[in-house]
């Protein structure tokens, strides 16, 4: 069985759990300035507005960086070698993902990935990305 | 130039403790060692401390300025243990010379000791659920710090087209600075070859971009510049100072190509009245190969995208026309957790002209640090003479 970290939702970051469990990628959306927000705060990190609403987002994002890793501890090791990325979200926030692909040497900057809900252990399913 | 805050310390006292593979120490022996060795460097006695700026890098050291206080017998009127990582100690400087000129104290000690290498204590972020790291970046397996490293720097080449080889540069350059010091743990030559044919961790970055995992600590000792004259060495005198950070996480720094240096370089030059072209020395982090290629575009000393012909040619090596890093660095001396106290360590001891086979010719040397995933920075612009 994976030893992975899983996340532990918590007051601030439940409903992103919960749409995940539905495969619904949600971020927040600050109802004061209009930018997309993530990771969830309880105020906005642009304006200090604590009006954030959770919406749905499209899924589609571009690789801003990845590493594809070739040395890891051990509850990751049996995945090697495998892709972890920064993606922008097309609405905007930038997160950190692994990419699914059996060619991670082959992904480049500026690709078009999006995203593909699993489970990774016990948690809540996590969004990777996909290479469109 | 106006006087200003910095004008009011020196550094009178640098010393390490052991540093290398210690299973046989703990943290704060080490930070007591350090802290011994300095202010015997400094001719100072113990009870003058009256500042004590402290951190290290185990979990089990909460409130390190307080332990380590309390394991040297001192009551301080200043006392400081703010995180930046590991630039820590170069804000800690800039934090002792606005304590001192406050009123507040007269003598700081600045300790760190790590033993995360023998240590076992792990190293880095906590693992508190409720951290966005622990939900939204944990679960990817990506490899601290490497990773975050490795991110910045596949992303700084893709923009700038920068080669593997150019920054292998800085980590063969390192090496033969170190073959220079009897301290460092490697002796042996380093090509460009042998670091794009080492392990790959997570590409771009290979084993041999990488820095050492050692234990070890250092201190320094910085004092009000009348009794700083009176001190048994030289004084080593503070002209610029700066620090910020930018993010905390890899997946939050505004612009994964410009790190922190970019804000502190140009406050610590114009602080000091200096230019990037008056520094003798650079002593830059080098916690991976590509740490020290940003950072020296961003404090100035060559333009955006141009540190890999920059650090080329042997520019960096010896007998280059840039000395730095002149001990080894990160990358071929050591590098317990937090290394900025070593940056600091190494600039005195040029400046003094007490480096031995490696010393080069220093009245000015910049010393930058780098804390976490490139999230904080701190830059010193230290002389061999007072401010003018």
């Amino acid at each position: 069985m994976s030893n992975k970290p899983v996340p532990v939702p918590d007051s601030e970051t439940t409903p992103f759990w919960e749409a995940a469990a539905q495969g619904v990628l949600k971020v927040q959306r600050c109802t004061g300035c209009g930018e997309h927000v993530f990771y969830p705060r309880v105020v906005c990190p642009s304006c200090l507005s604590d009006d954030l609403q959770w919406v749905s987002v499209s899924g589609r994002a571009t690789v801003h960086a990845v590493t594809v890793v070739h040395r890891a501890a051990a509850p990751f090791k049996e995945d090697l070698p495998y892709a972890v990325a920064l993606v922008d979200l097309a609405e905007g926030p930038r997160m950190m993902t692994q990419i699914l692909t059996d060619a991670p040497e082959k992904l480049a900057i500026g690709d078009a990935v999006e995203v593909e809900f699993r489970r990774q252990g016990e948690g809540p399913p996590l969004p990777f990305f996909r290479p469109v | 130039m106006g006087r200003n805050f910095r004008d009011a310390v020196a550094i009178t006292g640098a010393a390490e403790s052991e540093v290398g593979i210690l299973p046989h120490r703990t943290e704060m022996q080490l930070h007591a060692q350090a802290a011994k060795r300095a202010l015997e460097d400094a001719g100072i006695p113990l009870s003058e401390v009256d500042g004590v700026l402290s951190i290290g890098s185990s979990h089990g050291t909460r409130m390190p300025s307080v332990q380590v206080a309390e394991y040297l017998g001192i009551c301080p009127s200043y006392s400081d243990s703010t995180s930046l990582g590991g630039c820590s100690f170069e804000a800690y400087v800039q934090h002792a010379a606005l304590a001192i000129d406050a009123g507040l104290c007269n003598t700081c000690l600045i300790t760190y000791g790590s033993t995360q290498r023998s240590g076992g204590a792990g190293f880095g972020g906590g693992t508190d659920p409720w951290l966005p790291f622990s939900q939204f970046e944990a679960p990817w397996g990506l490899p601290m710090m490497t990773g975050a490293y490795a991110l910045a720097a596949s992303r700084y080449m893709h923009l700038y087209g920068t080669t593997r080889e150019q920054l292998a540069e800085i980590a063969v350059a390192a090496r033969a600075w170190a073959r220079l010091n009897p301290d460092a743990p490697r002796h042996e030559p380093l090509t460009v070859e042998d670091v794009l044919a080492a392990p790959m961790i997570a590409t771009p970055l290979g084993k041999l971009d990488c820095c050492l995992v050692t234990d070890g600590g250092g201190a320094v000792v910085v004092t009000r510049a009348d009794r700083a004259r009176d001190a048994r060495k030289a004084p080593v005198w503070l002209w610029g100072s700066a620090e910020t950070h930018t993010h905390s996480s890899i997946a939050n720094m505004p612009d994964l190509t410009v790190t922190p240096a970019a804000r502190t370089g140009p406050a610590a030059f114009a602080s000091a009245g200096l230019r990037p072209q008056d520094m003798d020395l650079a002593m830059i982090y080098d916690s991976f190969t590509i740490t020290a290629l940003m950072t020296l575009e961003d404090l100035g000393f060559c333009g955006k995208g141009e540190g890999g012909d920059f650090v080329s040619h042997g520019r960096i090596a010896p007998d280059g026309e840039f000395p730095m890093n002149t001990q080894g660095g990160g990358l071929s001396y050591t590098h317990p957790g937090m290394y900025g106290i070593f940056l600091l360590v190494e600039a005195v001891r040029q400046i003094r002209g007490e480096a031995g086979e490696r010393q080069v010719p220093v009245n000015l040397a910049l010393v930058h640090g780098t804390g976490g995933a490139l999230s904080a920075g701190s830059t010193l612009i230290l002389g061999k003479e007072p401010r003018r």
